[in-house]
């Protein structure tokens, strides 16, 4: 836990004052068993990051833990140099498509009021300006015209273009995606681009779960190589190499993941 | 209220006597259907104050039971709530000896819902524990505290029945119910937790939603989603104490489930579920005891059940959007026009504006078309103009039937040329078969779809020329 590590300010890199998101020496586990091993990363100010890696190498663990969704085993995260709890409202978070019930009784629009509650506050109904400037929002992915569709109603690329929405109706400083392109038909993923192009022009940063290798180098600047370690971090032009991606998606059951498995029986014996 | 009769006599009868006694009896005093005026009565609330007594507090439980119910339900917790109401059976116990050892009247209302409370949510807590510190998956969580918390309350109570030397029958109301035992403040107590459940989700509607549908982002977006969670499990709580004494341990989840279950068939409007679950609630509390204060011995909390599975069941089978009636016959129509488009694209392909007999049969048989199906087609594409009459020679197909066999025939060229042309992007996102897909293309798409395959200076198959 944190207190066993307890922070200093000589331990963090300087320049995290500016970086949007800092992670120094964060591990998680899962039932004892480790699935992310001690990540430093600092996300340069600005740019569009992808994370890369193969299945169960944990890159929506890696956005869960430095949102405090998931547990942190130990590590610190920090936004512009400050705790989570400090700068929530500039950080905004397009969960995974699958993640909820789409059966639920609302329209999109509804939904993406729901990325306005945060500045609407306790116990008051969504006005007409929030209720604008969401649909504004569902005009930037272009689904303006589905806004009074219930959301069971619309294609998966649709419903994801309503998370993205709602996203963008937080207007944040920084925003975390996960899988944001899995299973989308080309009319979203033009649109997630366009935003995420857009996010760029106005300098903000976001932080991608991607799966799609083809189209690392076209869309994102910064590149995380993810295998339950960080194979590789930085500038898409330098870390997107052979080596690299083979370090990342060579066989699965490397030392690390046996290493993992090993401390994952210690434990459960001990404990 | 009606006086029951009683059948139990001591007296040894033929079983052909008893028969004939038991349907008179019937007929005369125990189930005797009351007059057009008692019914009058009762339902206008004139008749008498016990029996309105008693429909004012389960018309008001039912109120609060339905609106707290929806999210219960969007949460995903119906099963918890079951547990939850199990589990209060061992505190309303525990509460008796504890009050009778200490001197004070075990039977008090008060005592016994505070147990029942304390142990209903160590009931949920057990699951929660037990979820956080094995792998066990939430149902098998619920059934082991249900079962357990439920056997011991079972435990508790027959230990009353054997030892404590006051009358101590009086706890197995709780396991089933019994609303005509209510008092003026038991009924001030259901009004305040009807109210408090109103003013509660009308304030905190929007956070509801927002935890219900995405925890994970409230959380994110610096929500207190344990608190707001808290909220709404307590309201849950306070309506499954207050049901207890009504309906019963058993059946007070389903003045909790079955009204927004109901509702949700009939809306996609999240206010309106809540307004139409509560309005549900109350209906199936007020005719709950209604019913039971005119016929009696029938318990008001299964009457109430039994009323809100009705309204259950009506929507079940009769929502417009939602119904089983409804999705059959969108189903039948998709079926029809797949059949018909197949039918008039083969006219189209064979030039012909008379289908042979024989042909249509082919298709029947290559398409799996049942006979029925065979017959209603044919039917539906004449009611539409599509066809005349079938002839000696055939089919005969109309001038509007051969137009729509031509839009069919080049929708589908367009869809194959678009999957070929696309092939790369299209898989993972068509799940349709090019068979079915044509006929779900709108105009706007057939439109975007010619302008893109332009565009890529592909040649656009022209009416007519698109065969199989």
């Amino acid at each position: 836990m944190d207190e066993t590590h307890p922070r200093t300010l000589s331990s963090l890199p300087e320049h995290s004052a500016e970086s949007p998101l800092s992670v120094h020496a964060m591990t998680v586990a899962y039932h004892r068993k480790p699935v992310l091993w001690d990540v430093d990363y600092d996300a340069p100010s600005g740019a569009l990051i992808a994370i890369v890696g193969p299945n169960g190498a944990g890159k929506s663990t890696l956005i869960k833990a430095c949102l405090g969704l998931v547990p942190r085993a130990s590590g610190q995260v920090e936004f512009w140099g400050r705790p989570y709890t400090q700068v929530r409202s500039r950080i905004g978070y397009v969960p995974q498509r699958e993640s909820v019930d789409w059966d639920f009784p609302v329209s999109a629009l509804d939904v993406v009021c729901m990325g306005r509650y945060r500045k609407i506050g306790w116990c008051r109904p969504v006005g007409r300006s929030h209720r604008r400037a969401a649909l504004a929002c569902m005009e930037r992915v272009g689904m303006a015209e589905y806004a009074h569709r219930q959301i069971s109603q619309l294609s998966g690329g649709q419903q994801q273009r309503v998370f993205l929405a709602r996203a963008l109706a937080q207007e944040a400083d920084l925003y975390f995606m996960d899988e944001p392109f899995a299973g989308v038909d080309a009319a979203t993923e033009t649109a997630i681009v366009d935003v995420l192009r857009e996010l760029k022009a106005l300098g903000k940063t976001a932080i991608v779960v991607h799966h799609d290798l083809q189209t690392v180098e076209e869309y994102f600047d910064e590149l995380i190589l993810l295998n339950m370690r960080v194979v590789a971090a930085g500038p898409v032009a330098r870390v997107f190499t052979r080596e690299n991606l083979q370090k990342t998606y060579g066989g699965r059951l490397t030392l690390l993941s046996e290493a993992a498995e090993a401390v994952a029986r210690v434990g459960s014996q001990g404990g | 209220m009606l006086p029951g009769i009683s059948l139990g006599i001591g007296v040894q009868l033929e079983p052909s006597q008893l028969e004939q006694l038991r349907s008179s009896a019937l007929a005369t005093a125990g189930d005797r259907l009351p007059t057009l005026e008692q019914i009058i009565e009762t339902v206008t609330l004139r008749g008498g104050y016990n029996t309105n007594l008693v429909i004012a507090g389960t018309t008001l439980l039912g109120l609060a039971a339905g609106i707290i119910g929806v999210f219960a339900l969007l949460r995903k917790r119906s099963l918890m709530t079951d547990a939850l109401s199990h589990a209060t059976l061992p505190g309303i116990t525990i509460a008796f000896l504890t009050a009778t050892a200490l001197g004070f009247d075990g039977r008090s209302l008060p005592v016994l819902l505070l147990g029942a409370t304390v142990s209903g949510v160590a009931g949920v807590l057990c699951i929660h524990a037990i979820l956080r510190f094995s792998r066990l998956t939430e149902d098998a969580a619920i059934g082991i505290v249900l079962s357990v918390f439920f056997g011991a309350g079972i435990v508790g109570l027959s230990y009353i029945q054997a030892n404590a030397n006051t009358s101590s029958a009086g706890l197995n109301r709780f396991i089933y119910g019994q609303a005509a035992t209510m008092r003026a403040g038991d009924v001030a107590i259901m009004g305040s937790i009807a109210g408090v459940s109103v003013v509660t989700t009308v304030l905190l509607l929007k956070e509801f939603a927002l935890v219900c549908f995405n925890d994970a982002f409230a959380k994110v977006d610096g929500w207190p989603v344990g608190a707001i969670d808290l909220v709404m499990m307590g309201l849950v709580v306070l309506v499954t104490v207050a049901g207890l004494q009504a309906v019963g341990l058993i059946l007070v989840v389903a003045m909790l489930i079955i009204p927004p279950v109901a509702a949700r068939f009939w809306t996609e409007r999240l206010w309106l579920l809540v307004v139409l679950a509560g309005v549900i609630g109350a209906a199936s509390g007020y005719f709950g005891s209604v019913v039971s204060a005119l016929l009696p011995r029938k318990p008001a909390g299964s009457v109430i059940v039994l009323t809100s599975g009705s309204i259950f069941a009506i929507s079940f089978i009769c929502a417009p959007a939602r119904g089983v009636i409804a999705t059959a016959i969108r189903r039948l129509r998709l079926r029809l026009r797949i059949a018909g488009d197949h039918l008039l694209e083969r006219a189209h392909e064979l030039h012909t504006s008379v289908l042979p007999a024989s042909v249509v049969d082919e298709l029947a048989q290559r398409r799996g078309w049942s006979r029925w199906l065979r017959t209603l087609v044919i039917w539906s594409l004449r009611r539409a103009g599509m066809v005349g009459s079938m002839t000696s020679n055939g089919l005969e197909v109309l001038r509007a039937g051969m137009a729509r066999g031509a839009r069919v025939s080049r929708n589908h060229a367009l869809w194959k040329q678009y999957l070929i042309s696309y092939a790369d992007i299209a898989p993972s996102h068509v799940d349709w078969s090019v068979d079915q897909v044509e006929h779900v293309l709108s105009d706007a798409l057939i439109a975007e779809l010619e302008a893109e395959l332009t565009a890529q200076g592909i040649a656009i198959p022209a009416v007519g020329s698109a065969g199989r």
